[in-house]
């Protein structure tokens, strides 16, 4: 067993030498360098677009899915290996979606096998941009009271409303959408739908931010065509399927508590002088590393079914709560330098930039009050909660 | 990784059904208190200990011990914290073991602390904080032995200890960690005054003055002016051990508080309804789970011999310390009146919290720690 995972590993080494891009083996500088895929991508060079080409012929984009739907068809271990092979030599993720994170994981529970043979292997190759219909204007924390609506028009529905807080919904292909099929109930009144940017009646419009940055837009559905297959589980039974993604976004967004591929910790690269700057960014480096600790448990757990299911909640707040912390740090460490905006020198304002986006951390993907709600009720068992 | 094994999981199901059966807080820690026992805590439960094979986890195959890790250590000792209960087992089964691994002394001690009729202590701190670099204590070269001088104190259990492992200084000064040399000191030795004290949580610790004790050369644990090795060892046990402890404290605090919250009735419903409350019950419980983590990874990285196991160790004293203060203040809060009386046991929490978060460094000198590894 550990013999065959050793020859795995060194293949890997072997192969990941020969296909890796010296330059995908460079740290992520920007957004820019992130490989999102879909439709209308521009690769950013040739040496990221063989990067994608080559690993998604293995099905290495998502290597514990299953061949059959574009996936490497590897165990947990032999993924394991491969995702510590990619570290070893700084390898670039070849791909990065919701796709991937949120959609993906959703389908393989909820999807007919119809559904997963069509839409996986897209994602595994990254031919599709997939965005995230959730938030509405009158929906947010209370999302299961979202207002869209999808009436049964016989040979498909006529989707009507709009959504906000859709992440890069100007740059996705399709949309996961949650709809209104009935106002008997509340939560047993919404649809799980998969449609077309591109369809007629759909619009967006950037949102800018107080990081000056528009990764979120408003959506608006204007007498929108949906095909009756494109929908994901049963009608009615969607906030099932939305709570499952939900819990795999969570995950995703709790990930920010490691610093995003930077150092977990401050102190090695602040070096602060101050002694109280010290105090708080050695108290924060023991909380990020013991949150580490946490990450990891929590991921062989999860993995091993050990975990509560509510248990991303929980992780989404610790994770998101720290990486406000590890900015607010950062934008005391560097004083005046940290308060430029767009001088090259500041690399147009990154440290302020990104402690005004991590405020958003807690807010997106159910706020750090609804997680507490949902650990509460789900794994404290209160009351009324 | 990260996850335990089967045979791991079945030492934690015996400990735990043993120290909550017979290790309880009325059954031990509230007894010895009404009758004043000298020693903090029973010897009876003691020998259980050793009749469970769990005095053997920190001795090894070679000396009839289990040869077990700081793993399995940790499993035992979050039992202890989460129940109270007192013992000897952190100091005399962990820690001390652990300083004099692979010397005479193992040979001579290890079979009393296996049968549970030898307690062993550890003498370091010199002042009201913990800096073991700072060991002054003083052991002059004098004939065939040495000649010790000073002052020790919290010496947890000293003065019901048959032999104390104290670090003392042959070279040196004060602050520099070459010149530390560990003696094992016996408990009657002449010249050295026990002072027997009880601490706020109703366990004792002593205070030691040496004036002229007279040790032969083979009181010496390892190498003369090199203690510094054998003592850390001893001391990343002893600091995994009470993180570990201490999690287990803040998990017991944590589920005797949400147990009230569901039980109180105010304004005519149970106050674990009032979101004010939850929202910190939530917080706390996701610190609690963020501490075990920590607490386990260090034990981990420490049975692995992993070059992380220093940091580790310290991030994890550092984070239990500090999640365990928080539950046990929530504890008091959240029981309002009735968590101020002697006669609820949420007091007897904060109380425990407040000698294990010093013990062996608090969370500051813990934190300073990581920043120190950390190369700032």
């Amino acid at each position: 067993m550990s013999d065959d995972l050793d020859r795995f590993r060194s293949e890997v080494r072997t192969w990941l030498e020969a296909n890796c891009p010296a330059e995908m083996r460079q740290p992520i500088r920007s957004e820019a360098d992130i490989c999102w895929g879909g439709r209308n991508w521009t690769f950013q060079s040739d040496a990221q677009r063989g990067w994608l080409e080559a690993m998604a012929a293995r099905g290495w984009t998502v290597p514990d899915w299953s061949k059959a739907y574009g996936g490497g068809g590897l165990t947990a271990a032999e993924s394991r290996v491969l995702k510590e092979e990619m570290q070893r030599i700084g390898a670039r993720p070849p791909l990065t979606s919701f796709g991937i994170s949120m959609l993906g994981p959703a389908l393989l529970k909820f999807g007919s096998e119809e559904q997963k043979l069509h839409y996986l292997p897209q994602i595994a190759r990254g031919e599709i941009r997939w965005c995230q219909g959730y938030s509405e204007p009158g929906a947010g924390s209370d999302l299961a009271g979202l207002q869209t609506r999808a009436d049964d028009k016989g040979d498909h529905w006529l989707v009507n409303g709009q959504k906000v807080w859709t992440s890069y919904a100007d740059k996705a292909d399709w949309i996961f959408c949650l709809v209104r099929t009935s106002t008997e109930s509340k939560q047993g009144g919404i649809s799980f739908l998969l449609f077309d940017m591109a369809s007629p009646g759909v619009s967006t419009k950037p949102i800018l931010l107080i990081s000056g940055s528009s990764p979120f837009c408003e959506t608006f559905f204007d007498d929108v065509k949906v095909p009756k297959d494109q929908i994901v589980g049963e009608v009615n039974r969607g906030w099932d399927v939305a709570k499952y993604l939900l819990g795999h976004e969570r995950e995703m967004i709790a990930g920010m508590g490691l610093g995003g591929g930077a150092s977990v910790t401050l102190g090695p690269a602040v070096k602060p002088a101050d002694p109280l700057l010290r105090a708080e960014i050695a108290a924060f480096d023991v909380d990020a590393l013991a949150f580490a600790a946490m990450s990891e448990r929590f991921a062989a757990m999860w993995k091993a079914g050990e975990a509560h299911p509510a248990s991303p909640s929980m992780m989404k707040y610790a994770g998101t709560e720290l990486n406000k912390r590890r900015n607010a740090l950062l934008m005391a460490a560097g004083g005046s330098d940290a308060l430029e905006w767009d001088s090259e020198r500041s690399r147009h304002g990154k440290t302020a930039r990104d402690w005004l986006r991590s405020k958003g951390n807690s807010i997106e993907g159910g706020t750090s009050e609804i997680q507490l709600n949902i650990v509460a009720k789900h794994i404290l068992g209160l009351p009324g909660a | 990784m990260n996850m335990l094994s089967d045979d791991q999981k079945m030492l934690q199901e015996t400990a735990s059904s043993f120290l909550a059966d017979e290790g309880g807080i009325a059954k031990q820690l509230r007894h010895w208190r009404a009758i004043g026992c000298k020693d903090g805590f029973g010897h009876g439960l003691w020998k259980r200990f050793a009749e469970l094979g769990l005095t053997g986890i920190g001795v090894p195959e070679s000396h009839g011990g289990l040869g077990l890790g700081a793993t399995e250590a940790a499993l035992v000792l979050e039992e202890i914290g989460r129940n109270l209960t007192p013992s000897p087992f952190l100091i005399s089964a962990i820690v001390a073991p652990r300083a004099i691994e692979g010397t005479s002394h193992a040979d001579r001690w290890y079979p009393g602390v296996l049968s549970g009729d030898a307690v062993l202590a550890l003498a370091i701190d010199e002042g009201p904080r913990h800096a073991p670099e700072r060991t002054a204590l003083d052991a002059r070269r004098e004939g065939n032995g040495f000649v010790l001088n000073g002052a020790k104190q919290f010496v947890v259990q000293g003065a019901s200890a048959d032999m104390i492992v104290t670090a003392a200084r042959t070279g040196g000064e004060a602050g520099e960690t070459h010149g530390i040399t560990l003696f094992a000191v016996p408990r009657d030795a002449a010249g050295l005054a026990v002072e027997n004290v009880a601490l706020v949580d109703s366990s004792k610790a002593a205070r030691l003055t040496f004036t002229n004790v007279a040790l032969d050369s083979d009181a010496v644990i390892g190498e003369v002016d090199a203690g510094w090795q054998p003592l850390s060892r001893a001391l990343a046990a002893g600091n995994t051990g009470a993180a570990a402890e201490l999690v287990g404290l803040a998990s017991g605090a944590s589920a005797m508080t949400l147990d009230y919250l569901k039980q109180r009735k105010q304004f005519g419903r149970a106050i674990g309804e009032f979101q004010a409350l939850q929202h910190r019950a939530a917080h706390l419980h996701a610190e609690i789970e963020i501490a075990r983590a920590a607490a386990l990874k260090a034990a981990q990285l420490l049975d692995s011999g992993d070059e992380q196991a220093e940091l580790f160790v310290s991030v994890a004293k550092a984070k239990a310390a500090d999640v365990a203060s928080l539950a046990v203040r929530e504890g008091v809060q959240m029981h309002g009146g009735i968590g101020m009386t002697d006669e609820h046991d949420i007091g007897l929490y904060m109380k425990r919290e407040a000698v294990l978060g010093e013990l062996f460094g608090d969370v500051f000198h813990h934190r300073n720690r990581v920043a120190e590894l950390s190369g700032y």
